[in-house]
């Protein structure tokens, strides 16, 4: 082993557990706030560290398309949000903890126990040696070779469903002067 | 060829976990429908991480696939749930999940 390739291993190591912690700490933030315009913010900072992540996995264009359409698109969409909506969620931590508070925690630890036994019962033995991967692995080329030859189907399939969103959408937000001055719902 | 550097595999499937678990958490212990949405997002990014881990681990491309198939839904999901709590929101009923419970038209 030689140095430059340590060398490589230590930073790696060392962009990893400063992304990982930044990862989840931001996604306990996320669920912690009261107040959710700050909550958005910690998720745009949870996007960011998941992208760096995703590039030390050699997925390039998923990063890229992570910061532009997460990061970028969506998020915004969430702060012009909170923004005309304006005021306060409810207060997770505030007073004692009530059974509902309890029965969540309890059924988020036991997804979290489920998972890691699933997978490390499963796949426990096979995760040490990964495969090597050439240099275009992840890169825009590789995707949308992907894309237009294997994933053919699953790429206009997303076509459609990003068409039927923006047409909900359109018709959850256009004003129906049926509904004014009623209040179903 | 790439050689491996940094944590294997595991490693990257355990922040994967805890992020879906944080996710779960927040859905469950939130009653503000946009916070909802938001650890909805967490938990969908937990799941992409666990693929693109995979398809690193196996060098295979087709995770990194449905990784962005996920985020296209993801963004459809945002589109959907935020018109949605406009649309209440504009009704003047509370935003809490737990008084939204009659479903009529």
């Amino acid at each position: 082993m030689t140095l430059a390739f340590a060398a490589g291993n230590v930073l790696v190591w060392t962009v990893w557990i400063l992304a990982a912690f930044a990862c989840l700490g931001s996604a306990i933030a996320v669920i912690s706030f009261t107040n959710p315009f700050f909550s958005a913010l910690a998720l745009i900072g949870n996007l960011g560290a998941l992208a760096v992540l995703y590039l030390l996995l050699s997925a390039e264009f998923v990063a890229a398309a992570q910061v532009l359409v997460y990061a970028g698109a969506v998020m915004v969409m969430f702060l012009f949000v909170i923004a005309y909506l304006g005021g306060r969620a409810d207060a997770p931590w505030a007073g004692g903890p009530t059974w509902q508070q309890v029965g969540a925690i309890g059924a988020a630890a036991a997804l979290l126990v489920e998972i890691v036994v699933a997978v490390g019962l499963k796949a426990g033995g096979r995760l040490s040696h990964q495969h090597h991967v050439y240099r275009s692995f992840g890169s825009p080329h590789a995707i949308g070779r992907l894309f237009l030859t294997d994933h053919l189907l699953a790429f206009e399939i997303t076509s459609i469903v990003l068409l039927v969103a923006a047409i909900g959408g359109v018709i959850l937000g256009s004003h129906s002067r049926k509904l004014v001055g009623e209040k179903p719902l | 060829m790439i050689a491996i550097l940094g944590p294997e595999v595991s490693w990257y499937l355990a922040v994967a976990a805890f992020l879906f678990a944080t996710g779960a958490l927040g859905v469950l212990l939130r009653r503000s429908p946009l916070i909802v949405l938001l650890s909805l997002e967490i938990m969908l990014n937990g799941a992409n991480l666990a693929l693109i881990a995979f398809a690193r681990h196996h060098g295979n491309g087709s995770g990194q696939i449905f990784a962005l198939g996920v985020m296209a839904v993801a963004a459809s999901e945002v589109v959907v749930g935020l018109g949605l709590i406009v649309a209440i929101s504009r009704r003047n009923l509370d935003l809490d999940v737990d008084k939204l419970r009659t479903l009529r038209g």
